[in-house]
């Protein structure tokens, strides 16, 4: 268990490896590394271990799958920390030092490799009266779905696109709500042929429509958005389009989001190299800095079986006797063939990037406009003449959705990648400072 | 050919904006060009702190002629200005810097700068997050603060109403004789400003100016938590002496409700990384002040240059190695303060007016005559 802290000091742990994030990827990555007699520390922003997608996506009891994979964590020997978000990482010799603000407290993990398990969070594109009370994130909706917050009577309409929006509508049917529409940007002819071409992956076909089917009565428009949501205090009503015809619907709740973003902030801080906002991996998910190896949502969106492989392959990549099964980069290739033909079916359309009016608030921490920001020759410019993204979520939340409006490209990065305390950033090791006891000392000398 | 300018200023971060201002207010037709973005250099990275400072006579002079400017200037500035007249408190720690506040206050009087002496108990009641047992401190009411890069484009904006032009994005390859050389554009002009803060040496070879690196840190929003620019009196110290590197506890409550925490100085070239160690060295100072705003959230920290000279005075007057040309920069930390000042007192000497202050120890000559650091 960690040390008791004492004034400013900061708690240590040593390891072999760091993994970055327990969601599946990092869970498989965590669990092949410490099967192979490795130190491994997994450090988690969560309070459970699972990630966003198996916390909040999973739309009832945690699957089977993941209790399974869950269970082989724990067995594994590695340590996993949650509470923790990492605020900055530095290279000295061959030895990695994050920092990280862990439940307010400093904590210092030394380690000879790092593994990027670090997820995406939620696009959101910002439209008139999307910060009124009552409209929220999909991710938001599953989160309070499962927190037992009710949407019984509630009419609802799930708006944007990707195929999460289809456990969230289920979820919420399940839960009494009135399920207005399911409105998928995407159009009709691309949302079937990537349905065709689920083919090479059964399970999702079983699974969207175990979904669907819990929300028959609802109609999933494809080739549909809402354009704007009003009301006086609350969300009374959306505009909905379809291209051809704009109406208004009476609603209570609009759950909406455009997919996924990868969390690349600590990868660039790193110095990897990233490519259309993805973290770069090769065949064995090395990033470009030597020990340093990324897996999961953040190396590209591939959904959760891809995560899982990407993972235990990380893993066995730094294992002292790597070893990788062919069945296994098999299965990754196919997945990753899936996983382009997601990204094509659900490309977003040309018509969203006129969302936005003048008057359209884009940065909530800041109260800014989207008229005060789409001049602005670059991202820097805006943040400085108007602090768009400049408040406490540090443009987590609005600057994708502004890189998708304006073409803006990401300003750079610098430590703290998130808010910590000023305590943990001014911490420093006590000179006396010992390791704190984690690991089995025998168990680390498989590592040679 | 572009067409001819009273005067070409070279540079749109906020000592540039400010000559532009005085020198088109003064009748001139005066062309502004930056690299980048108006005040997207040191202007973008400083604190925004007005200040009246007194490490030598001349710097008290200018520093508070130009606070009076900034005071006649505020009702004016746009709101996005954020200037806040939140006065500064000189902490001491013990009884000898309470000597030195003392001494302050006769140096301030001297200059027509108002101030009082704290109590310690007045110090407690007007900064309750202060640790206790302070010997007090030196509140100048006058200092304000405002955000700089919209103090800087605010300034611009009053130039283009006088009718300057700004172009932005133009690199200016080099200064001639009278002209300004921009990629394949040749400007023609009487005068040009070399305005161009730490950069100013790459186009007028000899200036002695070196990037002197800072750091900052911004908190979330805390209303009310620190209510004046909180500075310990060890601060000149830290800005006058060009060690390799030193830190100050230099708090600002933002109009937001946040922080800023700063201060450090390096010399290490244009290396603009941040580096924990000096940023640790600089919250435990704050720490050390501030013991609650352990529990503060940092959201953010970022680097600057500020543009230093071997004596700590701006290089303000003109260039005598090149017909027509003037030097305004080498503000070093006090650029925000010292723009408004800097734009008058260079557009009387281009003008041929007598200026309010005394332009003698600011003129670019004296380092061609070699003086070093006093």
């Amino acid at each position: 268990m960690m040390a008791p802290l004492a004034g400013t000091d900061a708690t240590l742990i040593v390891a072999d490896v760091a993994v970055i994030g327990a969601g599946p990827a990092g869970i498989a990555a965590a669990t092949r590394a410490a099967e192979s007699g490795l130190r491994v520390v997994v450090l988690d922003r969560g309070l459970e271990t699972g990630g966003q997608i198996w916390r909040h996506m999973s739309g009832g009891p945690v699957p089977r799958m993941a209790q399974r994979w869950i269970a082989q964590l724990s067995r594994s020997g590695a340590q996993v920390i949650h509470g923790t978000s990492v605020v900055d990482v530095q290279h000295e010799d061959a030895e990695f030092e994050i920092l990280a603000d862990s439940s307010g407290s400093a904590l210092r993990v030394r380690a000879g490799r790092i593994i990027l398990a670090t997820g995406a969070r939620e696009l959101f594109i910002p439209f008139d009266g999307w910060t009124l009370p009552g409209v929220m994130g999909i991710g938001g909706a599953q989160a309070l779905l499962k927190s037992g917050a009710s949407f019984a009577g509630k009419r609802v309409i799930v708006a944007g696109s990707g195929p999460l929006m289809l456990p969230v509508a289920a979820s919420l049917a399940n839960s009494g709500a009135k399920l207005i529409l399911v409105a998928e940007q995407a159009r009709r002819s691309a949302v079937m042929r990537f349905a065709a071409g689920l083919w090479r992956a059964p399970a999702l076909v079983v699974q969207a429509a175990r979904y669907r089917a819990r929300f028959l009565s609802t109609s999933y428009s494809t080739g549909t958005w809402v354009t704007a949501a009003h009301g006086a205090d609350r969300l009374e009503s959306v505009t909905v389009t379809n291209g051809r015809r704009t109406w208004r619907e009476a609603v209570d709740v609009l759950c909406t989001g455009y997919g996924l973003v990868p969390n690349i902030e600590l990868a660039r801080l790193l110095g990897c190299d990233t490519r259309d906002a993805v973290i770069v991996v090769d065949a064995q998910q090395r990033t470009t800095v030597a020990n340093v190896l990324a897996v999961g949502e953040a190396t590209g969106i591939g959904g959760e079986p891809l995560s899982l492989i990407e993972g235990e392959i990380a893993g066995s990549v730094v294992s002292p006797r790597a070893r990788i099964s062919d069945a296994l980069l098999r299965k990754r290739a196919a997945l990753e063939i899936a996983a382009r033909r997601m990204l094509d079916a659900f490309a977003l359309r040309q018509e969203l990037r006129s969302l936005p009016t003048g008057g359209t608030i884009v940065c909530r921490c800041e109260d800014v406009s989207y008229g005060a920001v789409k001049d602005a020759v670059c991202a820097r410019q805006a943040k400085l003449y108007t602090r768009v993204g400049m408040g406490p979520c540090q443009g987590r939340t609005c600057m994708p959705g502004l890189d998708f409006l304006l073409a803006w490209q990401p300003d750079t990065v610098r430590p703290p990648i998130e808010p910590a305390l000023v305590s943990v950033l001014s911490s420093e090791l006590a000179d006396d400072a010992a390791a704190s006891i984690l690991f089995n000392s025998s168990v680390g000398e498989a590592y040679q | 050919m572009t067409a001819h300018h009273d005067a070409v200023v070279v540079g749109a971060g906020i000592v540039g904006a400010a000559c532009a201002e005085a020198l088109s207010r003064s009748g001139m037709s005066v062309l502004v060009l930056d690299a980048s973005f108006a005040g997207s250099g040191t202007t973008a990275a400083g604190m925004g702190h007005l200040v009246v400072m007194d490490d030598s006579p001349a710097q008290l002079a200018l520093t508070a002629y130009s606070g009076r400017l900034w005071a006649a200037l505020a009702p004016e500035l746009p709101r996005n200005v954020e200037h806040e007249a939140c006065g500064t408190l000189w902490v001491a720690e013990d009884d000898e810097q309470l000597e030195a506040v003392r001494a302050k206050q006769s140096v301030y009087a001297d200059s027509g700068v108002a101030t009082e002496i704290l109590s310690p108990a007045q110090l407690a009641e007007a900064e309750p997050h202060l640790r206790p047992g302070l010997a007090g401190a030196l509140l100048v009411r006058g200092d304000a603060v405002i955000y700089p890069p919209n103090g800087a484009r605010a300034l611009l904006q009053r130039a283009i109403t006088n009718g300057a032009s700004v172009r932005e994005g133009v690199r200016v390859n080099a200064i001639g004789a009278r002209e300004v050389i921009a990629g394949n554009e040749r400007i023609s002009c009487d005068c040009v400003i070399n305005a161009a803060g730490a950069l100013a040496p790459e186009l007028t070879p000899g200036i002695p100016i070196v990037p002197r690196k800072g750091h900052l840190v911004i908190t979330d929003r805390y209303p009310g938590f620190c209510r004046h620019q909180l500075v310990e009196l060890g601060y000149l110290t830290s800005a006058h002496t060009m060690t390799t590197e030193s830190v100050a506890f230099n708090v600002q409550p933002r109009a937001t409700g946040q922080m800023l925490i700063g201060s450090s100085r390096e010399l290490v070239g244009w290396d603009g990384s941040i580096n924990r160690s000096i940023v640790r060295r600089m919250l435990d100072r704050a720490l050390d002040f501030m013991p609650g705003l352990a529990l503060a959230s940092a959201i953010r920290t970022w680097t600057g240059f500020r543009p230093t000279t071997p004596d700590k005075l701006p290089l303000i007057g003109s260039w005598d190695e090149m017909p027509g040309l003037w030097i305004a920069a080498g503000h070093e930390g006090l650029g925000i303060t010292t723009s408004v000042g800097t734009g008058q007192l260079l557009a009387d000497l281009i003008t041929g007016r007598a200026p309010a202050i005394d332009p003698a120890p600011f003129a670019p000559s004296r380092v061609l005559a070699g003086v070093g650091e006093h």
